[in-house]
């Protein structure tokens, strides 16, 4: 029974090891993702303008060594217009989760401070915004903005919070209902000061999660709505564009036009995605069981 | 005088692959070398704190175990080793679990329904009416869903499913806690009548003083082995009977015997000691204690104890 | 006791449903107002010399120079009455088109409806049943790609499959072109509705699976799974007895409450197949400042969730017996 108790701890102490790889595994990936992202968000930014100029010697050309993803009916680079449209895609994406992410901080948390007619109004709410479909809730803030980024901007920003305020909301529940919560009180200090200093630190990794995990949200129903005519304007480069205009060659057999910006999107949506569930496993271990 | 048991286990020992804090994996053994053995109209009683591994010792012998756990050690059935496929077979038919609690009743389903099984003939269904009166539950308690039992009814209605099965042996989990004593001597009573019929009771309780006058013999558990195997007279007539330090340890901590507390905890399963499982816990320790205890026969019980005379 | 309880939820519930129609048309009507579209220049369009007088009758007559609250109390007024106006983009009532697309749209709604349903049930179960196994690891990988691709997209790429690359399938619309209403047969209306329908169930097909897959395993890992293989039930014996009576009604619950989600995305299959539903109406009515239409729709759709989700709500009442029969007790 000696040996095999000293073998097991022997066996133990490798998968100790074993497992602190994966740790390092699960940084090593999400640091890998990030860089991917960042360079997909560059090469965007920084390939000239230039590239995709008209050029009707090119026009309509299959994919090949030189035009990886083929050219359009005006002789552009396929390649460099997803590109392009993939980083105004990053774009969107941060700054409408950023915003949304912050609604949902606040909304949670106010909805938790324990004024129960604040709790239901803001129950109310959400409930409002999840009554309308989605897709045509943001056709109305668009129209109601005259189309344009500012109008995806702010319609995927102000209906992407409800279900991460749900989330903070029952988190600053679970943490209020804690003795030294309730000692700070004994203490004198208002319910503000709490919050700020006792609680609002504590969401910070469901803030973080919550905020990436509603990046593929945010692209999709950013290409979603410019595909259908609200987002970004014709001239912009932007994967919903792309796609609605390749809708006019689909029976000309051009496939290309379609399927590569297609599957360029699919490819980011389940990065940030990937990305957001291994920054999870490293902040709350215990959701890593499966 | 020597009976064949119906239920043998032998050097049986269960370990779980987990995970732990971070993304770190243990493993962890909860049943350590246990050896026990069920004669026909014989109540063993398995008696032991809680966490001591005893629920697991009752889901080992019927093959119930989850996937991520390693099972090593004999179980046999009059005589026969038992495989995982045979242990599916017998569930249910030679072998009835007693679970501890309503929980163990699908919500969604009448207690009838569960009591009878599949395919209930007419002599299933008077069966179970004749059991139910037998344990004082109403005609219309079948029609009733687990929510709407009370604790006492539910503990009758996991009996009687034991009951009607017709099984030899019964592997009955922790059936007194939550009932009053009255219940609870109440609910005994029924295993002392089934094991006079004939049938085989394991009884697994941490209620050591209830254990005592219900069984026949007690098993000692002790994180995750048996330490003594003994007449339950013997339990009766105090610490001097007694074997191992654990035991008489235990009786002296019941509230008649001076309510004295054992020092020390059980250690978890992840860091179990050495040898002897009891020796960071035992005034009698000596350094052959850290050194693989075997079950040996001391005064007409067994005992894993070096010490013991 | 119970009928009481009955009454006193239903009719908080419908008070609820009732404040939330009116903040919908409150917040719409909101909306649409702060467009800084012209509606005169839009429903004057491309007619040519319309002078500044008739202009300004066709506002006068609209009521757009009187203050935004008065507006929306005539406007919600007629639409208590049932008149939601006349659709600007097709210059007919707003009520007969919602309803004859409706038409069109719930038989693409239904159709994939059922469909992811039925087969996300069933695969749910099946990740269920292989937990953990190699089965269970691919087709969970597969639903969370699936979770990650764009109704719009998927649609392209069936149409690109099936109907330019295989020709199994018509390029869209929901007749064939050119053949009179009263021609076409059943049979060609099913088939032009397949690739709508089913890119329209590819979302909610991984999503019903997962969810499916997750509650079945919290079943079979319940105690009461436990008890029943102790009493000799077999795997399959518990997935009929237990497994479905406890998953079914959580899977029913949550397909009924998609209905939001299923208009959203039909918006998307109807615009890539250009199906002639509801969902294409939305959004032509918003790329063509058609404001009655829009506002119809929007209070038609948020209708139609709430439906969904009282559906829900009454099933959950009449199946769960701790709701059915918790309160005969008492």
């Amino acid at each position: 029974m000696n040996n095999a108790v000293a073998e097991k701890r022997m066996s133990s102490l490798e998968k100790r090891k074993f497992y602190r790889n994966r740790r390092t595994k699960t940084i090593l990936v999400a640091v890998f993702i990030f860089a991917a992202l960042l360079g997909v968000y560059l090469s965007g930014i920084l390939l000239s303008d230039d590239l995709i100029t008209a050029d009707f010697s090119q026009k309509a050309l299959k994919p090949s060594l030189e035009h990886p993803f083929g050219t359009d009916m005006l002789g552009r680079d396929m390649l460099v217009r997803t590109l392009k449209g993939l980083s105004v895609s990053i774009v969107v994406g941060t700054v409408a989760s950023g915003v949304s992410a912050v609604i949902a901080l606040i909304v949670g948390a106010a909805a938790a401070t324990g004024v129960s007619w604040l709790d239901h109004f803001i129950n109310w709410v959400i409930d409002l915004v999840m009554g309308i479909p989605h897709t045509v809730l943001l056709i109305l803030i668009s129209f109601a903005c005259g189309k344009g980024l500012k109008g995806v901007l702010i319609g995927v920003a102000v209906t992407h919070w409800t279900g991460l305020a749900r989330i903070i909301r029952s988190e600053v529940l679970q943490i209020r209902s804690q003795q030294y919560i309730e000692v700070s009180k004994k203490l004198g200090h208002s319910s503000w000061w709490i919050t700020v200093h006792h609680i609002l630190p504590h969401m910070v990794p469901q803030f973080m999660i919550g905020l990436i995990l509603m990046f593929p949200h945010a692209i999709m129903h950013e290409s979603s709505l410019t595909f259908l005519g609200f987002g970004l304007s014709p001239e912009q480069p932007a994967i919903g564009i792309i796609l609605s205009e390749s809708m006019k060659y689909l029976s000309a057999g051009m496939w290309w036009l379609a399927f590569f910006p297609g599957l360029m999107l699919v490819i980011l949506v389940l990065l940030f995605d990937r990305l957001g569930e291994n920054l999870k496993k490293l902040m709350d271990p215990y959701s890593a069981q499966e | 005088m020597k009976r064949q048991p119906v239920l043998s286990v032998e050097d049986l020992s269960v370990s779980f692959r987990m995970y732990d804090t971070g993304l770190e994996q243990a493993d962890l053994q909860v049943i350590s070398n246990l050896t026990l053995d069920v004669c026909p109209g014989e109540i063993v009683a398995i008696a032991g704190s809680s966490g001591s591994g005893k629920s697991l010792l009752a889901h080992a012998v019927m093959g119930l175990l989850p996937g991520n756990a390693s099972v090593t050690g004999k179980i046999l059935y009059k005589g026969m080793l038992l495989s995982q496929k045979e242990k599916e077979k017998l569930r249910g038919k030679e072998i009835a679990l007693v679970p501890q609690s309503v929980s163990y009743l699908d919500p969604l389903m009448t207690v009838g329904a569960q009591v009878t099984g599949r395919t209930p003939d007419e002599k299933t269904l008077k069966a179970q009416k004749e059991i139910f009166q037998r344990f004082h539950l109403k005609e219309g308690t079948e029609k009733l869903y687990p929510f709407q039992l009370s604790g006492g009814m539910a503990r009758r209605i996991l009996v009687s499913t034991a009951v009607l099965s017709n099984a030899q042996i019964i592997l009955a989990d922790e059936p007194t806690p939550g009932l009053d004593l009255e219940m609870a001597v109440e609910a005994l009573k029924i295993f002392r009548e089934l094991a006079d019929e004939g049938k085989s009771v394991l009884l697994i309780t941490h209620d050591i003083d209830l254990a005592f006058h219900i069984a026949d013999r007690v098993a000692v558990f002790y994180a995750g082995t048996t330490v003594e195997i003994a007449d339950a007279e013997d339990f009766q007539k105090g610490p001097k009977a007694l074997r191992h330090p654990y035991s008489k340890a235990l009786w002296e901590a019941l509230p008649q015997n001076g309510f004295k507390p054992i020092p020390g905890f059980q250690p978890y399963a992840k860091d179990l000691p050495k040898g002897c499982l009891f020796s960071p816990r035992c005034p009698y320790k000596t350094e052959e204690c850290e050194k693989e205890i075997p079950m040996t026969k001391v005064r007409g019980g067994y005992v894993r104890c070096i010490h013991a005379d | 006791m119970k009928n009481k309880y009955y009454l006193k939820f239903t009719g908080k519930y419908l008070l609820r449903v009732v404040t939330l129609l009116i903040a919908v048309s409150v917040v719409s009507f909101i909306l649409v107002s702060l467009s800084p579209v012209d509606p005169v220049q839009q429903y004057v369009g491309a007619v040519p010399n319309v002078s500044v007088e008739q202009r300004a009758k066709i506002a006068e007559y609209w009521g757009l120079n009187d203050p935004p609250v008065q507006r929306f109390l005539a406007w919600a007024g007629s639409v208590l009455h049932g008149d939601f106006g006349v659709s600007l983009l097709y210059r007919r009532p707003v009520l007969d088109i919602i309803a004859e697309k409706f038409t069109a749209s719930l038989a693409l709604m239904m159709t994939a409806w059922l469909f992811s349903g039925i087969l996300g049930f069933g695969t749910g179960c099946a990740m269920g049943m292989f937990h953990g196994k190699w089965p269970d690891k691919i087709l969970k990988k597969l639903c969370l790609v699936m979770c990650s691709i764009p109704t719009f997209w998927i649609g392209i790429v069936f149409l690109m499959v099936f109907s330019v690359g295989l020709g199994w399938f018509p390029m869209g619309m929901s007749v064939p072109q050119g053949v009179p209403a009263e021609k076409v047969t059943i049979l060609q209306r099913i088939h032009h509705l397949i690739l709508p329908a089913l890119t329209l169930s590819f979302l909610s097909f991984a999503n019903v699976a997962l969810h499916t897959r997750e509650k079945l395993v919290d079943v079979l890992e319940s105690d009461y799974v436990l008890f029943a293989e102790a009493r000799g039930e077999t795997k399959w014996s518990v997935l009929k007895r237990h497994g479905f009576r406890n998953i079914l009604l959580p899977a029913v619950t949550m397909q009924f409450g998609s209905f939001s989600e299923l208009f959203g995305g039909s918006v998307l299959a109807e615009n890539v197949f250009s199906y002639p539903g509801l969902g294409a109406a939305a959004s032509a009515a918003g790329m063509n400042s058609d404001v009655p239409l829009l506002l119809g729709i929007t209070l038609f759709s948020a209708l139609f969730v709430f439906a969904g989700n009282m559906l829900a709500n009454i099933i959950y009442g009449i199946v769960d017996p701790q709701i059915r029969e918790g309160y005969r007790n008492e």
